[in-house]
């Protein structure tokens, strides 16, 4: 288990980073902490010639606060939100799903914006952030670009990102004072890859009912409008969520059945929390 | 306190070795640096079942490959068994005409990096003609089959049946049958296998570093295999990162690599990585059973009628054979019980899947998993509580020692005993009330047991028997007293996580009286060491424990002979304790004897013993037939329905191994043993597709327990010395391994009763238990 040969570049600028990217004969690939990428790389099932590491560009590394939004560079680390180094404004959201993710190792080198550029089904961010409604900030040779992150993700390990793109940043709008989240992740132990996760967004005061269904091994189902659905007094409509499961082609009962137990957890967890 | 109180046998020393471990200076293989060592990775099969019609191998890449033709005269690994029916296999260093196996070696390639060799590994090309792969060991007795080795004319390694008077149980009122099985498990220590090899031309020696439990064995087998003299071969085990039976066997890499390094030039390695761990190395615990329990209504069982499979894989293993685990299961399925009648057939079966090794416990872990369960069920039907039916049937200790159905001789201890304890320790009224009252959060709430006895370091006369190329019989150890009045110990048997560098020393303190940190074990190495099969059975502790002390023993008489000179005293007189020899005229220390004996002989009679303070003695027990230590598990777990989540919330362990050399060790052990068992119990699972082909080929696939699935379990010790062993003590290293699946299935099923749903298959997974759950509410859905 040793990768191929492969370069490195570790470039301290955008344009450094976006020229040795749109060279396609050099096949390369972007390394934002590489703790999904590095064990893809020993098993030779990703076979670049060329690793551009973006961790050097300090622009990535930042967070920033815009009024209404925070936006999170690409290269900020799980562990930089678990510790509360990027100022939370989700009520608590993100460090929570953060101190989740895989084991401290992992969350010391792997990086918010790797994870959703990877999109596994399993992603922790791509469950959290699709509840929050976040955006993801893309820049390639012809400028910037930002996709909301259910239109991002568009499969298992498929994103809508071009091989000469970098993720800049996935920005999130805050969450006004009395909103409420929920999060539940069911996985065999802690640290593996979850088999099902559920995420509640409950903002009243902004009108933003959301919901998301997500380790689906697909993208992520994601209830936008989930007014209908959470208003209530916590227990929801199975038949509701059972038929958009059926319709995102979840087509193991027992699978669903998990993960509406699992959604129903986070939308108790958003009550009583 | 005398100084045996505090570093003799039964003293809870910190271990010696602990230094080097917890500093992270361990020597394994994977540390070995030899200059010009080059190294060498593995085209394995990519097809559980093909013929090979050719391997082409790239111009630039010729020389650094060595494939089947190559090897010509290299003979390949045959592990008979000489139980009756016996089909040997052949399997070879590397593939010749067919593989069996996804994994199975097909080319050895060399080069200076491993990136490099798995960089020509993978400009092979190897046609392959696809054949069907025999992935059901159920499947493959099927006349229809696909067959691993034409020749035989079926699967089947060996097929057994013992039957002791079964057809008397057959008006018992309560008989059930269940299907019941284990999945196939990968043996996962933290260190891979991994061989270092190269020639000595000094010493006209093959030398081979390879992390093994039994490095002796391996140099009869690689000898026999490569045509050498047992004397050209030298076989270095150093620092073994976890064996639990996974390191118990000859490799075809350690034949290639041997064979490689007497003609090369330089030396080569090769490390096991994870991928080759999980998916090529060698599997375990796959067994099936159809079993028949008859009982009667106070729970007294009348007997038990068996037929056990397991699935063997593709080759049987040097030294232990692809029977030793199917012929276990017919004579321990007993269990620690006493019942009339019992019938068992057997089946070992070759399926296109890696070879089964014994793993910690062998197969007591199935046998354990399948008769306990069955013994709820029997409690279910006749209205009792489970530990009635256990104490019902339970060997009483006025019976020992006990020869049970099977003729094991149980040798003492009170096992209705221990059960006792553990329940007293659950407090199991108190439990039923909580279960009535129900959960605040829903979980179901279940208790289990599981009783075991464990057989351990079994000699020449069970050995014998199963006819394996490797039998045990006299333990040898070497005590040598250096000129300063220090301790050598040399055993052939090898630590892979038993502590004998402490507990071995202990023993040697208890006898000579030479403080524990002046005693040095050499093991590891077939140059220093007498000849041992090694360690596996949990026999380490009474053969090398019972050999050192006869060889201490015979040290003492010696060093009472020239203490005697020293002391001028009559040698009658004279007796030797807390490390000197002693008279009326005064004592002489045993610093003082060594320091005459190698460095003053002047001051001793020309007449004086000869033989000096170097002892080589065997032992053997009293009887060979093996200890039985003996332990009750009891788990208490709550099930969460919803999702088919598992915790345990108790575990608690009542045990007894006799004399407990070193009782923290022995804790270890049981720790250790029970974070394999609660493995077994909820996570390991190897599963294969219908080619063959194994699916958990990662560790995230591959699911190990960790330190939040495991938990500290309350111990409880019992003290029964053993009739036959020195100091009493039993062999121990397995038995945390062997329960946890039956109790804390046991729990579960507890806790899905008012469900209606019963699980019988480990591990015990969240689908597992809904797909029951959903079961038995469609059972119950279909009710008129």
């Amino acid at each position: 288990m040793k990768p191929v040969k492969f370069d490195y570049a570790r470039p301290s600028t955008f344009e450094a980073a976006l020229e040795l990217l749109s060279d396609e004969a050099r096949n390369a690939k972007v390394l934002a902490g590489g703790q999904s990428l590095g064990p893809l790389l020993n098993m030779r099932l990703v076979r670049p010639g060329l690793l551009v590491d973006i961790t050097g560009i300090p622009e990535l590394c930042r967070f920033e606060d815009r009024g209404a939004e925070i936006a999170i560079g690409a290269c900020v680390s799980h562990s930089d939100i678990e510790d509360l180094r990027v100022p939370d404004f989700t009520r608590g959201a993100l460090p929570f799903v953060a101190s989740g993710i895989a084991y401290r190792a992992v969350r010391t080198r792997g990086t918010l914006g790797g994870s959703l550029a990877h999109a596994d089904p399993a992603s922790d961010w791509v469950a959290i952030l699709a509840a929050l409604g976040a955006t993801v900030e893309l820049r390639g040779a012809t400028g910037l670009r930002a996709v909301a992150l259910e239109a991002f993700v568009l499969g298992a390990l498929e994103s809508d990102i071009r091989h000469d793109e970098i993720l800049v940043s996935a920005r999130a709008p805050k969450l006004g004072p009395k909103a409420r989240w929920g999060y539940y992740k069911v996985c065999r132990k802690p640290g593996e890859l979850a088999q099902a996760i559920g995420a509640v967004l409950i903002d009243a005061e902004r009108d933003r009912f959301r919901a998301v269904i997500a380790a689906t091994e697909a993208k992520p189902i994601v209830i936008a409008d989930a007014k209908p659905l959470l208003s209530g007094d916590g227990s929801f409509d199975r038949s509701t969520v059972e038929a958009l499961m059926v319709r995102a082609g979840l087509g193991d009962p027992i699978d669903r059945r998990v993960h509406f137990v699992a959604l129903a957890r986070a939308h108790e967890r958003a009550l009583t929390q | 306190m005398t100084t045996s109180d505090r570093q003799g046998v039964g003293a809870s020393l910190t271990r010696k070795e602990d230094d080097r471990f917890l500093r992270g200076r361990g020597q394994y293989v994977g540390d070995i640096r030899l200059a010009g060592m080059k190294e060498v990775a593995f085209l394995r099969s990519s097809l559980a079942h093909a013929k090979i019609r050719g391997v082409r191998i790239p111009e630039a890449s010729r020389g650094c490959v060595f494939v089947a033709a190559d090897l010509a005269g290299v003979k390949p690994i045959v592990a008979i068994s000489g139980l009756p029916g016996f089909k040997p296999s052949e399997q070879p260093a590397l593939a010749c005409d067919k593989v069996r196996q996804v994994g199975e070696l097909v080319a050895m390639c060399v080069g200076r990096t491993r990136a490099e060799a798995e960089d020509i590994a993978e400009s092979i090309d190897v046609d392959y003609e696809e054949l069907p792969a025999v992935v059901d060991m159920l499947a493959a007795r099927r006349p229809e089959s696909a067959l691993l080795h034409e020749h035989w004319g079926d699967n089947v390694f060996l097929e057994t049946f013992v039957d002791a008077n079964m057809e008397a149980a057959f008006d018992a009122p309560i008989k059930i049958t269940k299907d019941i099985s284990t999945s196939r498990q990968s043996m996962a220590p933290l260190e891979g296998r991994g061989t270092v090899a190269l020639w000595d031309g000094r010493k006209e020696q093959l030398v081979l570093h390879t992390g093994n439990q039994m490095p002796h064995i391996v140099r009869s087998g690689l000898s026999e295999c490569l045509g050498l003299d047992e004397g050209q071969v030298r076989i270095i085990s150093p620092d073994v990162g976890g064996g639990f039976g996974y390191k118990g066997i000859l490799l075809p890499e350690d034949i290639c690599l041997g064979w490689l390094a007497m003609r090369c030039g330089h030396p080569v390695r090769w490390l096991e990585d994870r991928r080759e761990q999980l998916t090529a190395g060698a599997n375990c615990r796959e067994h099936h059973y159809r079993i028949t329990v008859y009982a009667d209504r106070d729970g007294k069982l009348r007997g038990v009628d068996c037929e056990a499979t397991v699935d063997s894989g593709a080759y049987s293993s040097y030294p232990f054979s692809a029977c030793l685990e199917a012929a276990q299961v017919a004579s321990i399925l007993p269990g620690p019980y006493d019942f009339p009648s019992y019938r068992c057939r057997t089946w070992s079966v070759a399926t296109n899947k890696c070879p089964i090794l014994p793993y910690r416990g062998v197969a007591r872990t199935g046998v354990c998993f399948a008769l306990e369960l069955m013994l709820d069920a029997v409690a279910s039907e006749a209205g009792l509580e489970p530990y009635e039916v256990r104490l019902a049937n339970l060997v009483r200790p006025h019976q020992m020692p006990f020869d049970n159905i099977t003729r094991k001789h149980f040798d003492s201890g009170d096992y209705p005993e221990a059960l006792r304890r553990a329940l007293s320790a659950i407090d199991l009224p108190a439990l039923r009330e909580r279960q009535k009252k129900g959960e605040p959060d829903g979980r179901l709430i279940g208790v289990g047991m599981g009783v075991y006895c464990e057989q351990a370091a079994h000699g020449t006369s069970v050995y014998a028997g199963w006819g394996i190329p490797m039998v045990p019989g006299h333990e040898q150890a070497t005590a040598r007293v250096t000129p300063d009045g220090g301790l050598e110990l040399r055993v052939g048997v090898h630590s892979h996580g038993q502590s004998m560098e402490t507990t071995l020393a202990q023993i040697a303190h208890e006898i000579l009286g030479v403080d524990v940190d002046r005693v040095k074990v050499v093991h590891g190495d077939t140059e220093y060491t007498p000849y041992s099969t090694g360690t596996w059975g949990s026999r380490s502790a009474v053969m090398a424990g019972g050999a050192v002390a006869a060889a201490c023993k015979e040290i003492v008489q010696r060093a009472k002979a020239i203490g005697s000179h020293l002391l001028q005293a009559d040698p009658a007189t004279v007796a030797y304790k807390d490390g000197a020899a002693r008279a009326a005229s005064g004592s002489v220390t045993l610093r003082e004897i060594a320091r005459t004996w190698y460095r003053r002989p002047q001051d001793l009679p020309p007449l004086v013993d000869p033989r000096g303070l170097e002892a080589t003695i065997g032992y053997k027990p009293v009887r060979d037939s093996g200890t039985f230590s003996y332990a009750a598990h009891a788990a208490i777990v709550a099930v969460d329905p919803a999702l088919g989540e598992v915790e345990i919330l108790d575990y608690v362990i009542v045990e007894d191994a006799g004399k407990l050399i070193n009782p923290m060790v022995a804790d270890g052990q049981i720790f250790g043993g029970l974070a394999q068992g609660i493995g077994t119990a909820l996570y390991e699972e190897m599963p294969f597709d219908k080619a063959g082909q194994p699916l958990g080929s990662t560790l995230s696939d591959y699911i190990l327990p960790g330190a939040t699935e495991t938990l500290a379990p309350r111990l409880i010790h019992m003290e029964t010395l053993s009739p036959y062993t020195e100091f009493g003590v039993k062999g121990l290293g397995e038995g945390g391994a062997i329960a946890p699946p039956a109790a804390i299935g046991n729990a579960i099923n507890d806790a899905l009763r008012p469900l209606g749903a019963e699980i019988l298959h480990s591990p015990m997974t969240p689908r597992r238990i809904l797909e029951a759950i959903e079961k038995a509410r469609d059972a119950a859905g279909a009710m008129p």
